[in-house]
């Protein structure tokens, strides 16, 4: 029912919008993010045009993937169904657009926390879900072994991405000279990398690594050594709505920390009812406070990794060794295995 | 007159000879030929190369089209049923032909809207296009635009209900107001509609049922094909009455309206329509009230309808300058005021005149709703060049798509000229 | 007796604002004005405070900062250090270079087609009408995507040209059409002003030699034209005209030592030469064959324009039909084709933002795309961006209504 009003409120204003009357939006609320999420009954969630493994929808139009699961997790946490999300797809021009003008709650897509962005455009990076760096994928018939063989290559670029940017500073700062060829979305610049317009396509090396394994015959295109960037990737949120910064940054933490004390998606039923460890309580929910004090339900982690398991469950559903994909854990293991993730304690 | 000959002279032929048959040369197909495709030598080389140009088409579409496959999941199985012969793989457009049409997020159990919606266009631009139907069909067309809405986004009916009472409670106002003065009417009718919406916007949400007949379908989920049609439509729709206003007011002896209708015009023709999508897409956001939620779609909207209406101001204005003065004179030596010389004498004939002009801006705005695929709506061409060529099944498909993206805007851009031409053969009312 | 009285003088009264016409366009104005800084001050107020509320601002400083991005297509010196500003002069510029390019070949074709569709030939008629609605009725972007795809997907990758039985090779050893591009030979100067001799100057140079020819021809005309007139026998020009045209322009390239450098293929593509790229191909043609449709039309319309009675009565006066064209048709046909010609020119500089959909980096791409992107200043790139296709449309509205008045038909 709530979900329903709401529905109809928005109708409202954008049926009155259409018939210009401007000043109609006298009915929404001015409210922080989290409120507005519960009371419409559903999370805005920017999400890349698609990126295989990372979020790209399938045949039938329903979204999965690694960013896509932690959309699915926060609607979990905050509403309890991992279903409410609306995916709004966008790409490296509009993404941010699209957050700070509200059209997106969060944005989960791939995309790099920087100064730049963190500071001057306003937006706060939640946390890191996948720590990244930019490489080259090249045909192997090209003999290229090093990104420094490349001098005078075409080199594929999706425009409005730091890749972009650090693509030129590596290249300069090896005295190498290229030739840019510059796409929209990751899907042009398989086009043109699989007709040969370019000699090299660069992005994150796991968007390498997902689009490679789309390809007829990902065998014949290699990986370059050379990482030439660091790429922390996560979640963002519009800058100065704490709370809702919160809510996203300990949903995430909430999926790394269960990974860690060994919570999944098959288990956390009955952890929550019998547990000895008394961060797994905390975490759970079933001792301590930890839900109200971010204005949700007492089971909020509990939903969240219920959505679709911990972090190491969504990181090996959707992009682990036994998909296409295939990419190793690497940085993205937990501290304890010799990895970055590394989350504060839930107390 | 033949008996006056009768004794005189020996034999008179009576009848006239049959006429003889023309020369082979001079006929038929041979006559034809010479003279419109071997005239002279120059010509007869230009014929040569032209029909050298054909075969080379025809030589390279005709397999393709001919041998194409229609049945395969994938390029990759399409190819293996070609097996190295040239065919085109149209089996894409079987496979995706909903999401090509509908955009790949409207519910597929709810393809039926937007289906009877385009139908029902038919019927409700028939009295519009066709003036020989009857006038009373006009409601018709009135009512269209709530019914479609309806049918589209689905949820409750209340909103088109209300939308509809708004208008009818206007022109109820106005009828009762303009007896009085034009302008009093025409402001009331429209302070009357406003008030009516207003307070819609309270009345809505409390009749609106939990479940609609309608499940709701929220405007970033339309694409495709659908998304052209929708935009074309709406915004043609509603730029005509605000040409006609900003025609009006560049017209007008009034300096101020005069300035504001020419800088709205100009500044809107002086730019590609592509940054006025950007704006719609990164900046207009900014200009709503802040909370206020103006989905990407009616964003959009807003600003193809400012970049239309401003050319059709000025197909309009053309119109209204080609009429001659004493059109004007003789309006007002009946004693008309303004408001009843433009709606009786000075606008049924400028808008006759401009009526080819419109209907190319029309067809050169619909055609133009395919950049919005730019700014990552997923209509047409963005459908084709994001999910449908980025999918591991079809990535390499250009050619079937891109054709049937071209035959779907072609089929109905050169439909629209067509009846344009008609429409001006059917005005023409001058003597030739 | 007969007074002459004053009407009586009606004193004001509120009303009259609404019905007296003396007053009513002042009230109407000053509504309207009261509507206008109404909205401006709600537009004003709701983006005041939208950036307020996220602590944005609006600042064009990021100008100045380097846009440190490389552009593959620039005509003036560009590298990742540049500011932005320098990356949107190299947009701006290579806006002007497809506009003009496309302008120049659109009017080719469209001429060609137009003249053609009037050809009393049966099938090149159709073809060329069949020519016309298969373009002016499918999208220029469709249009555009079709090219580049023909352009990528169809032509060689410059792999192919590898190897000792190339799958591709050079067309007359100096020509290479890749799907990056094609390589054409390039002039450079041997012993040239400027930095190794490839200066700016020599081009300066070379131009001013021949605008010196062009006029040197025009004396020679006119020279010819006044012996004509006083004798009657005109003087043959053209071998003096040929002299003049090519022995000065042969003379300076000689000196300054002109030689093509040829495209070879080093490395993972062709280097030296001239590059024209893959999108600014795919672009230029697919602009200039779209919009070729529409001039076709205007000068179908521009020559049937023309009454019968025009030619027949040239023809009467015994003019051949060269000169009927040339001194009766044409000039009469061109002060209907040109007005809308101009604004299909205008037309193709706004579509030449349609750049964005392949790549090339016009001002669309540098400034409205990736400078926005990286810096996100959303609002001031945009504002700039429509400043610099206004100034534009302005200009060449300008010259129209130059145009326009200057021939306007003197009517006595």
């Amino acid at each position: 029912m709530a979900e329903n009003q709401e529905e109809v409120k928005m109708k409202r204003t954008v049926f009155l919008g259409a018939l210009t009357v401007a000043g109609v939006a006298a009915g929404a609320a001015a409210a922080a993010t989290l409120d507005d999420v519960k009371a419409r009954g559903k999370l805005n969630c920017g999400v890349t045009t698609g990126l295989v493994g990372f979020a790209a929808p399938d045949a039938n139009g329903e979204w999965t993937g690694f960013d896509v699961s932690v959309c699915r997790a926060v609607a979990a946490a905050v509403l309890g169904d991992p279903a409410a999300v609306e995916f709004v797809p966008t790409t490296g021009k509009t993404r941010f657009t699209a957050l700070a003008s509200g059209e997106v709650d969060m944005l989960a897509r791939n995309t790099t926390w920087t100064f730049s962005r963190d500071v001057d455009l306003k937006f706060d990076f939640v946390g890191v879900n996948y720590y990244d760096g930019q490489g080259f994928l090249v045909p192997k018939a090209l003999g290229v072994s090093s990104a420094k063989d490349l001098d005078g290559a075409a080199v594929c670029i999706q425009t409005g991405t730091t890749t972009e940017l650090n693509l030129a500073d590596y290249f300069r700062k090896n005295n190498i000279s290229y030739e840019p060829v510059p796409i929209e979305t990751n899907a042009e610049g398989q086009q043109q990398y699989l007709a040969g317009a370019c000699d090299a396509y660069t992005t994150d090396a796991s968007g390498l690594a997902a689009t490679r394994a789309t390809f007829e015959a990902p065998g014949d295109h290699i990986l370059l050594p050379e990482i030439i960037s660091k790429e922390p990737l996560g979640p963002l949120v519009r800058h100065g709505d704490n709370e809702w910064g919160d809510v996203v940054r300990w949903t995430l933490n909430a999926l790394i920390a269960a990974e860690e004390l060994g919570v999944s998606s098959a288990n956390v039923a009955e952890m929550s009812g019998n547990t000895n460890n008394p961060e797994v309580a905390r975490l759970l929910g079933t001792e301590g406070e930890l839900g109200a004090m971010l204005g949700l339900s007492a089971d909020w982690a509990k939903n969240a990794i219920m959505a679709g398991g911990n972090y190491g469950e969504i990181f090996a559903k959707n992009i682990g060794e036994e998909t296409p994909i295939g990419l190793a854990r690497g940085l993205n293991a937990q501290w304890t295995d010799g990895g970055l993730l590394y989350t504060p304690p839930f107390r | 007159m033949s008996d006056t000959h009768a004794q005189s002279v020996a034999f008179v032929r009576e009848t006239a000879l049959p006429p003889a048959e023309p020369p082979v040369a001079e006929r038929g197909v041979y006559k034809w030929g010479r003279e419109n495709l071997f005239a002279t030598w120059p010509n007869a080389l230009l014929t040569v190369a032209a029909i050298y140009v054909i075969y080379l088409v025809l030589a390279a579409v005709l397999p393709w089209l001919l041998n194409g496959i229609w049945n395969a999941p994938s390029l990759t199985a399409c190819r293996e049923i070609l097996d190295g012969q040239t065919g085109g793989c149209f089996a894409v457009l079987v496979d995706r032909w909903n999401q090509l049409l509908f955009g790949f997020k409207y519910p597929s159990e709810l393809y039926w809207r937007p289906t009877l919606a385009f139908v029902l266009l038919f019927v409700a631009v028939a009295p519009v296009l066709f003036f020989d139907l009857p006038r009373k069909l006009l409601i018709l067309t009135l009512l269209y635009p709530f019914v479609a809405y309806w049918l589209i986004w689905g949820g409750t009916i209340w909103i088109p209900v209300m939308a509809l009472v708004g208008f009818g409670v206007g022109y109820y106002v106005y009828t009762l107001l303009v007896q009085r003065s034009f302008a009093a009417g025409f402001f009331g009718g429209i302070a009357a509609a406003v008030a009516v919406f207003y307070a819609a916007g309270f009345i809505v949400p409390m009749l609106a049922p939990a479940n609609p007949l309608l499940p709701a379908v929220p405007s970033r989920d339309l694409g495709g094909f659908m998304l052209n049609m929708m935009l074309g439509v709406t915004c043609v729709s509603l730029s005509l009455p605000i040409g006609i206003a900003l025609a009006l007011g560049r017209q007008s002896s009034m300096p101020l309206i005069k300035i504001v209708c020419v800088v709205f015009i100009e500044f809107i023709r002086g730019v590609p329509l592509i940054t006025l999508l950007f704006v719609a897409s990164v900046m207009l956001a900014y200009f709503f009230p802040p909370e206020s939620q103006v989905d990407l779609f009616l964003r959009v909207v807003i600003m193809i309808t400012m970049f239309s209406s401003a050319y059709i101001a000025e197909v309009i204005r053309g119109g209204l300058a080609a009429l001659p003065k004493g059109q004007y004179e003789a309006g007002d030596s009946l004693g008309l005021d303004y408001a009843q010389a433009m709606r009786l004498i000075i606008l049924p004939q400028a808008l006759k005149i401009s009526i080819p002009g419109i209907v190319n801006i029309a067809v050169g705005l619909f055609k133009d709703t395919t950049l919005v695929s730019v700014i990552s709506m997923f209509d047409l061409v963005g459908m084709i060049r994001g999910p449908i060529l980025a999918s591991t099944d079809w990535n390499g498909v250009y050619w079937e798509l891109l054709g049937f993206a071209a035959l779907l805007f072609f089929v109905v851009c050169y439909g629209i000229s067509q009846y344009s031409q008609w429409l001006e053969r059917r005005l023409a009312t001058d003597h030739r | 007796m007969t007074t002459l009285t004053d009407p009586p003088r009606e004193s004001f009264r509120l009303s009259m604002l609404l019905y007296d016409t003396r007053y009513r366009s002042l009230t109407f104005q000053a509504i309207a004005l009261l509507l206008l800084i109404v909205a401006i001050a709600f537009l004003a107020n709701n983006l005041v405070s939208n950036l307020a509320a996220q602590d944005l601002n609006i600042s064009f400083s990021f100008l100045s900062s380097p846009a440190g991005y490389d552009i593959n297509q620039t005509l003036i010196d560009y590298n990742s250090q540049s500011s932005n500003l320098r990356a949107a002069w190299v947009g701006i510029l290579n806006t002007l270079l497809v506009a003009v390019l496309a302008c120049l070949t659109a009017t080719v074709f469209g001429v060609l087609a137009g003249v053609l569709r009037l050809s009393k030939n049966w099938l090149v008629r159709k073809l060329m009408a069949f020519y016309v609605e298969i373009f002016r009725n499918i999208p220029v972007l469709i249009w555009i995507i079709i090219i580049f795809t023909i352009m990528t997907a169809v032509m060689p990758a410059p792999t192919a040209f590898r190897g000792d039985d190339p799958a591709s090779s050079m067309v007359l050893d100096s020509i290479a059409f890749t799907n990056r591009g094609v390589y054409i030979p390039g002039p450079h100067f041997s012993r040239g002003f400027g930095a190794d001799g490839n200066g700016a100057l020599n081009w300066l140079i070379v131009i001013a030699v021949l605008v010196g020819s062009f006029f040197a021809t025009r004396m020679v005309t006119a020279r010819a034209n006044a012996a004509q007139e006083a004798t009657g026998v005109r003087p043959n020009t053209l071998w003096l005209n040929l002299a003049i045209w090519f022995v000065p322009i042969i003379g300076v390239l000689a000196i300054m030592g002109l030689y093509w450098d040829m495209p070879t293929l080093s490395g993972f593509n062709f280097s030296g030469g001239i590059k024209i790229g893959g999108p600014l191909i795919a672009l230029w043609f697919a602009l200039s064959i779209y919009t070729g449709a529409f001039i076709a039309e205007n000068v179908r319309a521009g020559i049937q324009a023309v009454s019968r009675g025009q030619t027949e009565a040239a023809s009467a006066l015994g003019l051949r039909p060269k000169r009927v064209m040339s001194l009766v048709v044409l000039p009469q046909a061109l002060r209907v084709i040109i007005p809308p010609l101009i604004s299909q020119y205008l037309n193709i500089t706004k579509n030449s933002s349609l750049a964005i959909a392949v790549g090339y980096a016009d001002i669309t791409a540098t400034l409205g795309g990736i400078t926005l992107n990286q810096t996100g200043r959303a609002i001031e790139c945009v504002l700039l961006l429509m400043l610099f296709y206004l100034i534009i449309s302005l200009l060449i509205s300008a010259v129209m209504n130059v145009y326009n008045s200057s021939m306007k038909l003197k009517e006595r």
